[in-house]
């Protein structure tokens, strides 16, 4: 730091140093572990040299073992049917808060924020104890998984959401009901496609987010035919474990990584073809996660 | 149509919390030994509560809840240290290239947090790369192991997969803040030190507070970390593996549920001093 006349971003300051050493620090060992994912031997700490034998050669690779296939398919079964849900019922509960006045919606409100508020564990307690005492019905597993995962989520939604709303005003609604378009022609043609950005936004925070998940999943899960990516990851470290476990978070890395590229396009073409008329959805993409 | 977000969360999240209360306060079948769960407040026995508090506060988990404390604390300041240099810089000094550090910074929210743990425990095997390093500068014995119950692995560890959550909220708060306040100081003649130490950081204070209850919160309640990096050692076990043990591990799901709302209670009371502060600095920003 100078006395008088800093200018930013030309001189390697300390501060500089540190944010470019930090940022070095959260990535570095994460590319380390790709590349083991595609190491030739059994090691996964020192890389011999490149193979795809994780992938597909070994018995116990990704595209073999019967155990990942199962995990890799209920990860990413889990996470589309989340969204499916999430995304819908988020939405519409954004859009009805925004209207609905009085202490009931306010009540509506507060119960949405504290899923974000409250820490996994219990939440994944919560839903294991009525899963075992009340809704015993429901067959445990991926069922229980998904409506919990739904739970989780949800909040996420609205808040992205209800900032877009907030951003974008009551006007054109009014507008578009002054020249005679009934509620549902004035929710489908105006605010729906405006909502577009932060919809796009929710999808990809909702993916990655149940794809990351561990604890729910885990609270819930009943053994093999429910285990997900992140269970197989974290049972890795009592078993002996192979760059195969590197392997299928390679996988999920990648497959998160395009889906939010995906969405990131739709959003700045969105954006584009609207001449970036209203709002900043960018800013909605950084919420969750 | 807020209906059915709202029925949702109210079969789902309250009922189910609720579930947690009428466990924890519910009777044992003497018979069975299995759970009873007191559905109304009427029936509630406070027998296990009472037997879970004697364990927390001078018995067997009284450490285990320090310990988590412990970590939590030194894991917050870790955040701190790191995390306020980087966000401070991204906001207020990274001029043009301010878009680039801050993509960079929010990348690891995509990568799954047990991905970025598989990462460490890669590197901190015997043979692996940190030992490689400390041992071509002579730091540390060629073959120590990382991941057989040391603390500072998993203190390391949690600060590695909590600071992302931490850097981004104190980055909007010290992004909003007003130039004009700090244009002041410098004119009245304060050094750039001085104007850090005297201005910018008492108006951080509420983001900094915002940022340490975001990660204090899943930190408290973390038993993955520090079992994924150990191998489960005994020796760095946390509150949270206790409940998950009495939820999964064994069949006292009344004890993991008042364990539970125990720890809730604990952070309840944090969350109240957080909320006590920010009333208090927005009072005096007013007056």
């Amino acid at each position: 730091m100078s006395v008088g006349g800093y200018r930013p971003g030309r001189r390697l300051g300390p501060l500089m140093v540190i944010t470019w050493l930090y940022v070095l620090w959260s990535l570095l060992p994460v590319l380390i572990a790709v590349r083991i994912s595609f190491n030739s031997g059994k090691s996964r700490s020192s890389f011999q040299s490149t193979s795809m034998r994780w992938y597909w050669e070994d018995p116990a690779s990704v595209w073999r073992d019967q155990a990942l296939q199962t995990a890799l398919s209920n990860t990413l079964k889990l996470a589309v049917l989340t969204m499916v849900l999430a995304v819908p019922i988020g939405v519409a509960m954004a859009i009805g808060l925004q209207r609905w006045r009085g202490r009931a919606s306010r009540a509506a409100n507060n119960l949405m924020l504290l899923p974000l508020v409250t820490p996994e564990i219990v939440i994944g307690v919560a839903l294991f104890l009525v899963f075992t005492q009340i809704y015993s019905s429901i067959p445990r597993g991926f069922t229980t998984q998904l409506l919990g995962h739904v739970t989780f989520t949800l909040s996420y939604v609205v808040v992205i959401v209800r900032g877009r709303l907030l951003s974008i005003g009551g006007q054109f609604e009014e507008a578009a009901r002054d020249l005679g378009a009934t509620r549902m022609q004035a929710l489908r043609l105006v605010l729906l496609p405006q909502l577009g950005p932060a919809i796009f936004a929710s999808f990809m925070v909702v993916f990655a987010t149940s794809v990351d998940d561990f604890v729910i999943s885990s609270f819930l899960s009943t053994g093999a035919s429910s285990e997900t990516v992140p269970i197989k990851i974290y049972a890795s470290a009592r078993a002996a474990a192979t760059p195969a476990v590197n392997a299928v978070a390679t996988v999920m890395l990648v497959v998160t990584l395009a889906i939010v590229a995906v969405g990131g396009l739709a959003i700045w073409a969105y954006r584009r073809n609207q001449g970036a008329t209203l709002g900043s959805a960018a800013a909605a993409t950084g919420i969750g996660g | 149509m807020a209906i059915p977000g709202t029925l949702w969360l109210v079969a789902l999240f309250v009922i189910p919390a609720y579930a947690i209360l009428a466990v924890a306060f519910g009777d044992i079948d003497p018979i069975l030994r299995t759970t009873a769960p007191a559905w109304s407040p009427l029936a509630w026995s406070g027998s296990t509560m009472v037997d879970t508090l004697g364990r927390v506060f001078g018995g067997d988990l009284g450490k285990v809840f320090v310990r988590t404390g412990l970590y939590a604390a030194a894991a917050l300041a870790g955040c701190c240290l790191i995390g306020y240099p980087v966000a401070y810089f991204t906001a207020r000094r990274a001029g043009r290239s301010r878009g680039l550090v801050l993509g960079l910074l929010v990348l690891p929210f995509w990568i799954s947090y047990l991905m970025r743990m598989l990462a460490w425990v890669n590197l901190l095997q015997p043979d692996g790369y940190v030992n490689a390093i400390l041992s071509a500068l002579h730091l540390g014995a060629r073959d120590h192991n990382w991941l057989d119950g040391d603390w500072p692995t998993v203190v390391i560890g949690l600060i590695y997969g909590y600071v992302p959550f931490f850097i981004l909220p104190l980055y909007a708060a010290l992004e909003r803040l007003d130039e004009r306040l700090i244009e002041a100081s410098r004119d009245l003649g304060a050094s750039s030190f001085s104007t850090f130490l005297r201005v910018t950081l008492p108006l951080s204070v509420p983001g900094l507070m915002a940022a340490s209850v975001i990660v204090l919160l899943p930190m408290c309640g973390d038993y993955y970390t520090n079992t994924y990096l150990t191998g489960g050692s005994p020796r760095t076990e946390m509150v949270g593996n206790q409940i998950e043990f009495f939820l999964r591990g064994s069949s006292q799901p009344q004890s993991g549920a008042s364990l539970v709302i125990i720890l809730m209670a604990f952070l309840l009371v944090a969350m109240g001093y957080y909320l006590v502060v920010i009333a208090r600095t927005q009072r005096e920003g007013r007056s």
